[in-house]
């Protein structure tokens, strides 16, 4: 295989200022996420004297000691909904990839220290992509359940819908995926559900409570008085209800109760599961990965240089690099293993989403996995591409990318506009894993052409009517391009869950690797599904 | 006398120690093993094993009969016993001679003699070698009591004739308070022991252990090796020897020499022997006993000679005369000896039993260990907690102690507690380093040591290689930036006491918080069972081993065993304290001090068992009453076993 020459200088002051940037960008998404764990933090105290261990040590109690732990949508609802300050980033709860006694799960720890774990729409949106991950990748769903249940202001807004994540629960039990929950604060309402179709329950005694209606509602509503121990404790839920099916002693000791359980699944047990193939890491550090996107988003650079950052040895077998240049596929291996690269240096072309089409069905019949690596404006514009037939061949495109069997994974290095996205295997395509670099774009085109559009249209109007205000028309266009920036930022689009997270660029091997390695095992799991989910008797 | 293959009537270091000279002399050897025994060095060593019973050495290692007749069963017409078991059996050696089997040790009457504390000391004041002047005569008058004491000289020594364990004793310096102190060591022996019978003894202050080795043949050579001294010594087991005694020069070894050569020659003895002395401030020495076997510390002899006397065992046992003269007997340099026992000194050194996972001594230039262990070997309760000797030789005392010292501390003992520090302990000792030590050393300078916790380093360092464990169970590897810091918290419990840590871990740097106590390490070259441990810019070695749930650790602190209990189920809080009694480890129940149905105090003795020639007190760990009690006087137990169960007392709810 053909190794990729650099043509990188770490020296340069274009290097510099690149990566100036980019660690700028780096720091801003770490400081947003440290600022939630501290302020968590800053509240531990007074639920430790109740006992109660804080979401993240629940978690590091959960998860084997050592083993890689890949946190997904650290920004989810960040400055979106009620969010004003960044605080509430991570949709309260902290969740991701995990290895639970030996076995790779997805985990969800309710962040009851951030916005008492209420639930927003976004929030929802993230534990239902959990289940979905869960579900494509055939990974058991630990829960480490104490959420102050659906954001009461938020909620008459998606109720309508919120009964997916309570389908997508049975689902998973029927396709013959494992959820394992912990209640360990209260469970209510819509709430007691969660624990209620999850196949194995744990509760803990004197501190579960599960009920559809609390003290205080079932006095007004019948009049009844009893105590929450009495109405949904977890004593009444194992030894009476059976909604329960394990009872512990205190939070630590349900969390090693969920481990056992995950234990006696059997999970790692499969013998599909192959050794770690040998490999070498690329030639060249991680470390310059920060210097290749411009600071100027009008500069171009080489999506070449990040795919020799990120493969076995930076050896990349490239598909039909005359018939395009816009447009780079080919081969590689990543940990060992083959990965087919798509990336773009420039617009989509008709020849080059040919190219990239015919590509992804030689990865298909091959099944060789697919990595998108995104920085593209868009498909090409003008009479000269639409007589091209860019439409059919992006079109085309489209189709190879969504149907495509093979785990595909995107990483936005830089842009992803328009129609761009789709053909590039954005959010919409379901990818198995999305990831975005810091300072990438996605978005339906630049803020500048956006301005531009909306500004030509605004004075088309105003000429019909008769009268041209240039002031106006400047702020009709500033506006647009100020709004359109923000919300096409990388914060943006991964707080909207456009993404499964932001990623730092130097752990992009390191990250698309092991969801690789996820999907991998995953498609190589048999499940036995059933037809009626599990019923708790 | 003539043989061909030699059995080797011993178990570990020293049944190993015999067959590599036997072998090395051309001897075939046959090892004999018990139950327990079965995949031991010893057995391994020998060309052929027999099985000789189960794993009580009454069944087995002292069982004549069943020796002799595995010698029988594979022709072997010699026998080596070693030390302790059938060494100094006078029957047994009757018995070897009466199977035509010749017994490598000294003569029957030899043995008999020695065996004998009376008769041994009247023989050996007959040959004019120096006792311990006293008075065991029938007359109990206070009258005769108060003048033999003062025949004998102050400070004197009263002791129940009957007597053990202190009990009767009395140490009187003042001739006035001899008659009230006669009165009260009467009356104590009489209600301890049901006889007031008392003998009287000088009292030899702060004495020296020291021991002249003797060799003598069949053709009337008698000769001595020099003396070793075993002053170290914890309730008369010996710790640490060396040769030559730091309180010994070549006049009193002189004269030391002739009174041992006298003794064996007044018991016609032939082989190796030991006499061992007292010796005091003033230098006077006294017979103690003579002991008619090899002795344990006998390396250092041969560290400082250069002979290997187990070969003279053979020789002399061949009928062949000594192959030196007492002339020719040159010693040189300066060796010393130490113990090391499965025993641990921070619970007053019980015995322990368990898997040795890690056994590796220290090797290098004027090193040795005599070892019969191996790693993976269990180590059990039925035999003695001796693992290894470690002797190091070097031309003056102070490089010895030196070298061993950094030998004991570079051996890897892992899995099982041991004295190794407390070895150190001793030979870092500046009384015992300036040559000094009596036979009160360990009583005085290192008095029982409770446990001590681990130190924060100590327990970071143990959360530190529990992480990397975990991290190594999953390959590949994958690292990336985290939200939150990568690492982990973790429960350490080292004798019932917890310790919740939490770990912060970038690469091989952690930072170890306990409370508000942040401890930071490196670590470096990290193995299956050693590490480098770089802490405040100091790197030191750490030997460790995960064994399961628990994490073997020895330290420049000491050695510690810390167990996981991360994740431990929370004893449940419906039900009370757990009022289960368990037997402390594999040994034999020798009294039961309550009834089922008795109500007993937390604290209070229930049952006690012998292991290791001591006795354990099993405590209610609860108030409460006996449920059950399914012990029985005799009955063999196993670490853990359940015994008793007490229904605790109703608590007030809290």
């Amino acid at each position: 295989m053909a190794t990729i020459t650099t043509a990188l200088d770490p020296a340069s002051e274009r290097y510099a200022r690149n990566a100036a940037a980019m660690r700028t960008a780096v720091e801003e998404f770490r400081f947003i996420e440290r600022k939630v764990i501290d302020a968590a933090a800053g509240k531990e105290a007074r639920y430790r004297q109740r006992g109660l261990i804080p979401p993240r040590e629940r978690l590091s109690l959960l998860l084997d000691t050592g083993a890689p732990f890949l946190e997904l949508s650290t920004l989810c609802g960040y400055m979106q909904e009620e969010d004003r300050d960044g605080s509430g980033a991570g949709g309260s709860c902290i969740a991701g990839i995990g290895h639970v006694a030996g076995t790779r799960c997805v985990v969800v720890a309710d962040d009851y220290l951030t916005k008492g774990g209420t639930i927003t729409p976004l929030g929802a949106a993230k534990r239902q992509r959990l289940m979905q991950i869960a579900h494509d990748n055939r990974l058991p769903l630990v829960t480490l359940a104490q959420s102050g249940g659906g954001n009461l202001k938020l909620v008459g807004d998606f109720f309508g819908t919120t009964g997916s994540s309570f389908a997508m629960q049975a689902r998973l039990s029927a396709a013959g995926i494992p959820q394992i929950t912990v209640v360990h604060g209260g469970a209510t309402a819509g709430g007691a559900y969660q624990p209620g179709l999850s196949d194995y329950v744990v509760m803990i005694r004197r501190q579960s409570t599960v009920y559809l209606a609390g003290p205080a509602l079932l006095k007004a509503a019948t009049g009844e008085v009893a105590s929450d121990e009495e109405i949904g404790g977890a004593e009444m839920h194992a030894g009476i209800a059976g909604t329960a099916d394990y009872l512990a002693e205190n939070d630590a000791d349900g969390i090693r109760i969920a481990r056992d359980i995950v234990r006696s699944l059997g999970w790692e047990d499969d013998p599909t599961r192959g050794a770690p193939q040998a490999s070498s890491p690329p030639q060249y550090p991680a470390e310059e990965l920060l210097g290749i996107v411009s600071e100027d988003p009008k500069t171009p650079y080489d999506m070449r240089e990040v795919v020799a950052r990120i493969v076995d040895d930076s050896h990349f077998l490239e598909f039909k690099p005359a018939f395009d240049q816009g447009t780079i596929c080919g081969h590689s291996h990543i940990e060992g293993r083959p990965c087919g690269i798509i990336g773009n240096n420039a617009p989509i072309t008709a020849q080059g989403a040919a190219k990239a089409a015919q590509f992804i069905q030689l990865c298909e019949q091959a099944r060789v996995p697919l990595l998108f690596l995104h920085n593209t404006t868009g498909f090409m514009v003008g009479t000269e591409a639409e007589r091209a037939g860019i439409i059919k061949h992006g079109s085309k495109l489209v189709q190879a990318v969504t149907n495509a069997k093979v785990p595909r994974i995107s990483v936005v290095v830089g842009g992803s506009y328009g129609a761009g996205n789709y053909a590039m295997c954005g959010r919409g395509m379901n990818p198995r894993f999305m990831f975005a670099w810091p300072r990438s774009v996605v978005s339906v085109m630049g803020p500048a052409q956006a301005g531009s559009v909306m500004r030509q249209v605004a004075e088309a109007k105003m000429r019909r009517s008769g009268t041209v205000d240039t002031n106006m028309l400047d702020a009709i266009e500033q506006d647009v391009v100020k709004t359109m920036d923000i919300k096409s930022r990388a914060l943006a689009n991964t707080a909207r869950l456009w993404d499964d997270g932001m990623i730092d660029p130097r752990d992009t091997r390191a990250v698309v690797a092991y969801v690789l390695r996820v999907c991998r095992e995953g498609d190589a799991r048999s499940l036995q599904p059933n037809s009626f989910g599990i019923a708790r008797m | 006398m003539s043989f061909e293959k030699i059995l080797i009537a011993n178990r570990g270091e020293i049944a190993c120690r015999v067959i590599r000279t036997a072998r090395a002399l051309g001897y075939p050897t046959v090892a004999v093993y018990s139950a327990a025994d079965i995949d031991a060095p010893h057995a391994r060593l020998a060309d052929e094993a027999v099985a000789i019973g189960p794993a009580a050495v009454g069944a087995s290692y002292l069982n004549g009969e069943r020796v002799l007749a595995a010698a029988q069963r594979v022709g072997a017409d010699a026998i080596h016993p070693g030390y302790g078991f059938l060494s100094e059996n006078a029957d047994f050696a009757q018995a070897c001679a009466d199977a035509g089997i010749v017994f490598i040790g000294p003569p029957v009457e030899a043995i008999a003699l020695m065996g004998s504390k009376r008769l041994s000391k009247i023989a050996m004041q007959e040959a004019g070698v120096p006792c311990v002047p006293g008075y065991q005569d029938a007359d109990q008058s206070d009258a005769t009591l108060i003048a033999q004491a003062q025949r004998i000289g102050m400070p004197v020594m009263i002791k129940a004739s009957a007597g053990g364990g202190g009990r009767g004793m009395r140490l009187v310096h003042d001739a006035q308070a001899l008659a009230e102190q006669i009165a009260s060591a009467r009356s104590e022996a009489q209600n301890a022991f049901g006889s007031g019978e008392l003998i009287l003894e000088k009292a030899v202050i702060a004495p020296r252990h020291v021991e002249i080795q003797v060799f003598a043949d069949a053709h009337g050579q008698v000769l001595h090796l020099g003396e070793r001294d075993c002053s170290i010594q914890r309730r008369h087991q010996k710790v640490v020897e060396e040769a030559p005694s730091p309180g010994v020069d070549p006049d009193l070894r002189a004269q030391m020499g002739a009174a041992a050569v006298a003794a064996a020659r007044a018991c016609q003895y032939r082989g190796a022997g030991t006499v061992e002395f007292l010796l005091d401030a003033e230098r006077q020495f006294y017979f103690l006993e003579m002991n008619t076997r090899l002795q344990v510390e006998h390396p250092v002899t041969e560290m400082v000679t250069g002979l290997d006397l187990v070969e003279w065992q053979i020789r002399v046992a061949r009928g062949e005369p000594l192959p030196l003269t007492q002339e020719q007997v040159r010693l040189s340099g300066h060796a010393v000896e130490v113990r090391l026992y499965a025993e641990d000194p921070r619970q007053d050194f019980l015995p322990q039993t368990g898997e040795l996972h890690r056994w590796q001594p220290a090797t290098g230039a004027g090193l040795r260990c005599d070892d019969g262990v191996s790693a993976g070997q269990i180590i059990g309760a039925h035999y003695d907690p001796m693992l290894a000797k470690l002797i190091a030789w070097a031309p003056d005392r102070a490089t010895a102690l030196r070298k061993l010292a950094l030998a004991v501390a570079d051996s890897r003992v892992l899995g099982i507690n041991s004295n190794k520090h407390f070895l150190l302990q001793v030979l870092r000792h500046p009384v015992f380093r300036a040559g000094e030590a009596t036979t009160h050393f360990i009583a005085d300078h290192l008095p029982a040591a409770p446990a001590a916790a681990p130190t924060a380093p100590t327990l970071a360092c143990a959360a530190a290689l529990l992480y990397l464990r975990g991290r190594a169970q999953v390959a590949p590897h994958y690292h990336w930036q985290r939200a939150d810091a990568e690492g982990g918290i973790l429960q350490l419990e080292y004798r019932g006491e917890r310790t919740a840590l939490s770990v912060r871990v970038s690469g091989m740097e952690f930072a170890v918080q306990q409370g508000a106590q942040t401890t930071s390490l490196a670590l470096r070259d990290v193995g299956p069972d050693t590490a480098r441990i770089e802490i405040d810019g100091v790197t030191r070695r750490c030997d460790y081993l995960i064994h399961k749930d628990v994490v073997f650790l020895d330290t420049g602190d000491g050695h510690y065993a810390l167990q996981d209990v991360t994740q431990q189920p929370a004893r449940a809080a419906d039900a009370a304290a757990d009022g289960a009694v368990r037997a402390a480890m594999d040994g034999v129940i020798v009294a039961i001090h309550a009834a089922a149905g008795d109500v007993v105090r937390a604290g209070q003795t229930v049952i006690v068992m012998e292991a290791m020639k001591m006795e354990h007190a099993l405590k209610a760990g609860v108030d409460g009453r006996l449920e059950t009690l399914s012990a029985a006087v005799g009955q063999q137990v196993k670490a853990r076993q359940l015994l008793a169960q007490l229904a605790p007392a109703a608590e007030d709810p809290a």
